[in-house]
């Protein structure tokens, strides 16, 4: 221990000792002096990386740097400037994407040479720019100097997205896309190399010194696509910070920060429409009743009647049975599928059932309805369905499918969930939510335990004209037809 | 197939053979050709990235063969609404995708076959690389009458275009890709290339009509599979490597680190339609009411495929006017996309009043607009 301070305080003063956190077990001396030889450069350069990290967060006011448009080849001397990256003002790094050209079918991706803030761009969209002009002004920063034409490390050019995260068995480490770049063609996995720069993140040199410190060079990736280190993957450097804090009295727990950023976006289209449908919809008094339904003969009546539908190409699933068993009970309580004005004066019967169904889609959820199911059989209500499903995917709904629903069903069960809370569809008055159907033990008419497929409905209604009664009603009525599938029977027209 | 002598290159070589999950980064020394498993033009299209990002081209170049099922592909800075016809797209299930790299728009299908050739930046020559497949189409058919223009198009019978080109360049690599028609479907083509919209001003880089031939139509015994043959024949002799083909599924993670993430950025709505540069529509449409039928003139500017700003002429009091500026003001800042807008559209109808007259001039009206998306 007392060594290790030592080297640490010597660290301080001498500026070229081996830092603190590279120190392995201090019982195997043989180990320390080889590790010592090893880290010995990469420690300094280390160090004074740090020195100057320290000096480039001050403010810069360095040179400016015209860079000039390079060389595109086969003789082009002008190209069309068709998409900037950047703006005036924006802070770049060597290699970032600065904008993309165009010349006769070839479109080039200029990237930036220096690091630094972009000053002044030479062309507006669509202009012509000359090659050997001036494309963009960087102000360089003054302690980093000018960037060497020829770059020892190949690293490709890229988009300019911020620094970006990247989970890797749950730790976040933090690397420009040039630097994760950098590691990806060298088969480095980020996790097992130790960031130097603010918050941990890793630099170029960190790779680079991961490498210098595996090869002494930069090769291309060997084919068993790992590094070997000279020493066992246990104790390379992932277990350096942890080594730190058993040895080193001094605390240097560094807390945990998240850089991450929030990220505004303006409501637009559809969200905007359904911003302003929801927010009317909260002006109606809504209220909730909710029951259990026993779906263990519907579950077998389906399982029958499934390879029928498919015989006739269509795919059978338990909401058509829904639908015509609320449509059903519509008939006997026609003040669920009325509307109410604006002013809430008048009330309108609507005479078809246009029963909408929720249906969740890329745009967010939309809600197709099944025209007229007054006058429809459950294997139309399938094959309507089939169609408003194949739509839906496909994001080619039409505005009569969409428009001028009466009454509507969430079958929210099939993402998940038992009861909810579904707000109601202006203009309508009544919305229903089925949960999953579960298999639960119920007991039967003789008292015995039995196996139960049980499904929950909740349902909103309009308190204005629906009251709680006429729900519960409609909702037993319902309840009774999918309960009993065979007493649909004696009401179907 | 003789194996190179030297033996870093020998234990290089079988490492592919033998290995493909080794990586084909490490191919021997001078070329290497590929050949993609998938026929789905996002996968085929990540490839191209991924090679182009992460491939050390300095000692080695590279050849790609790559076939799509149908599909439309739009160059780099295009505007598909001006270059093809997207409705029909929709019914037909054609895809759009927009390549990374420059030029005009084309129409894939398996009758037509994808070379793709990556060099470093100071190795891009397009000429020389189309000089290559026609030597190789000549050594197959010496009676084609082929050759390259200065627009690096290959024309047969110095008339029909069987062949078109694009190129990106990086900072350090680049790609000169070409089609070649073999035995695609010329009426879907002709179809799916001819755009609807009217009145639409863009600054986006237009595509050259042309006329176009299948090489079947030439020599019906000619099958892709022997094109391709042949072209990665004259590559390994003009490369001297090994006429050796390695075959890469573009889904495989292990192979391609990191495609999978390429090619679903390929397939946002944010690439494929919010990267058109800045346009205008300014159009006008009739419609059929009852027994009237009525002129409406829209205008509207889109930028990054969202509608910035949009005005509807419509005859006076037709629509409440409170109504008409309600679906402007919702139109502004939407995408300009048939399915988001008959979405808004019948959402916004909620909120009418319960009128079907009104309704149904709605709808109609809405329609109408979807229709020039």
């Amino acid at each position: 221990m007392a060594a290790v301070t030592a080297l640490r305080s010597g660290c301080r003063t001498a500026g070229r000792l081996v830092c603190a956190h590279h120190v392995r077990s201090c019982s195997s001396i043989r180990f320390v002096k080889s590790k010592y030889v090893c880290v010995f450069d990469k420690s300094a350069f280390k160090f004074s990386r740090q020195q100057r990290l320290f000096r480039t967060s001050a403010v810069s006011c360095g040179q400016i740097v015209q860079f000039k448009l390079s060389d595109i080849g086969e003789g082009i001397t002008e190209v069309t400037v068709k998409e900037w990256y950047i703006k005036e003002g924006d802070s770049v790094s060597q290699f970032d994407s600065i904008c993309e050209v165009q010349s006769d079918k070839a479109s080039v991706t200029i990237t930036s040479r220096y690091d630094g803030i972009i000053r002044k761009l030479h062309y507006n969209l669509d202009e012509i720019a000359y090659v050997g002009k001036p494309l963009v002004d960087i102000e360089i920063d003054a302690s980093k100097g000018v960037a060497p034409e020829e770059d020892v490390v190949e690293t490709p050019a890229m988009s300019h997205e911020e620094h970006t995260h990247q989970e890797i068995k749950g730790h976040k480490t933090l690397a420009t896309p040039a630097v994760r770049r950098l590691a990806m063609e060298n088969n480095i996995k980020l996790s097992e190399v130790v960031g130097t720069g603010k918050d941990n993140r890793i630099l170029k040199e960190d790779i680079l010194n991961y490498l210098a410190k595996q090869t002494g060079a930069i090769l291309p990736p060997s084919p068993k696509a790992e590094i070997i280190p000279p020493l066992p993957k246990s104790e390379t450097v992932p277990t350096a910070p942890k080594d730190k804090a058993r040895k080193i009295p001094v605390p240097v727990s560094r807390p945990v920060v998240f850089s991450g950023k929030d990220k505004t976006e303006p409501i637009t289209g559809f969200h905007k429409a359904m911003v302003k449908t929801m927010s009317a919809a909260l002006k109606i008094p809504h209220f909730g009743y909710c029951d259990e339904i026993d779906l263990t003969q519907l579950v077998q009546l389906r399982e029958e009647m499934k390879p029928l539908a498919q015989i006739r190409g269509i795919k059978l699933s338990f909401m058509p049975f829904f639908i015509k068993a609320a449509s059903l009970g519509l008939l006997q309580y026609p003040i669920l599928n009325a509307s109410l004005d604006e002013s809430c004066q008048n009330v309108t019967y609507k005479a078809s059932h246009n029963i909408g169904v929720a249906m969740d889609t890329e745009q967010g959820l939309i809600v197709p309805n099944v025209k007229n199911v007054q006058v429809c059989s459950i294997f139309e209500i399938a094959s309507e369905l089939n169609r408003l499903q194949a739509l839906g995917s496909a994001g080619q709904l039409g505005t009569n499918d969409l428009t001028g629903g009466t009454f509507t069903l969430s079958n929210i069960g099939t993402i998940g969930g038992t009861y909810a809370k579904p707000v109601i569809l202006p203009p309508e008055v009544a919305i229903g939510a089925l949960g999953k159907i579960q298999i639960l033990p119920r007991f039967n008419g003789k008292g015995e335990v039995f196996k139960a497929q049980i499904m929950n409905v909740s349902w909103s209604a309009d308190h204005r004209i629906i009251d709680g009664a006429t729900m519960a009603r409609f909702s037993n009525l319902w309840k009774s037809y999918l309960e009993n599938p065979a007493s649909m029977l004696l009401d179907l027209k | 197939m003789v194996l190179q002598s030297s033996f870093k290159n020998c234990l290089q070589l079988s490492c592919i053979l033998r290995t493909p999950k080794a990586g084909f980064r490490d191919a021997a020394n001078g070329g290497l050709i590929i050949q993609s498993l998938s026929n789905d033009v996002y996968h085929n299209l990540a490839v191209e990235d991924w090679i182009h990002d992460h491939m050390n081209l300095e000692n080695r170049q590279v050849l790609f063969l790559w076939r799509n099922s149908p599909a439309v592909v739009i160059g780099r800075h295009q505007n598909p609404w001006q270059e093809c016809n997207l409705k029909l797209m929709r019914q037909k299930n054609i895809k759009l995708a927009r390549r990374r790299s420059g030029g005009g728009t084309v129409y894939h299908d398996l009758g037509n076959i994808n070379l793709t050739f990556f060099t470093t930046r100071k190795k891009y020559e397009r000429m020389e690389n189309l000089k290559l497949v026609v030597k190789a189409l000549k050594a197959l058919r010496p009676q084609l009458n082929i050759h390259v223009t200065d627009r690096y198009d290959i024309l047969l019978d110095r008339q029909y275009k069987i062949s078109g080109t694009a190129a990106k360049l990086g900072r350090t690599t680049a790609y000169h890709h070409c089609t070649l028609l073999c035995n695609a479907d010329k009426f879907v083509l002709s179809d799916v290339l001819k755009s609807p919209y009217k009145g639409l001003k863009s600054n986006a880089t237009p595509s050259v009509p042309a006329s176009v031939k299948n090489l079947f139509e030439e020599d019906p015994s000619l099958t892709c599979e022997m094109l391709l043959d042949a072209i990665a024949e004259e590559y390994a002799m003009q490369h001297q490597i090994d006429h050796h083909i390695t075959l890469i599924n573009p889904t495989d993670e292990t192979v391609l680190p990191g495609i999978n993430n390429k090619s679903k950025e390929l397939q946002t709505w944010e690439w494929i339609y919010g990267k058109t540069p800045k346009f205008s529509v300014s159009t006008c449409f009739n419609m059929v009411y009852k027994d009237s039928v009525l002129d409406v003139k829209v205008d509207m500017d889109v930028k990054h495929g969202r509608i910035e700003t949009c005005n509807i002429d419509l005859p006076e009091q037709w629509l409440p006017p409170a109504l008409c500026s309600e679906l402007v003001k919702s139109l502004s800042g939407s995408k300009f996309c048939p399915t988001e807008t008959t979405a808004l559209s019948s959402t916004l109808l909620r909120m009418c009043p319960q009128d079907d007259e009104l309704h149904s001039k709605w709808n109609l009206l809405c329609e109408n607009m979807t229709m020039l998306m």
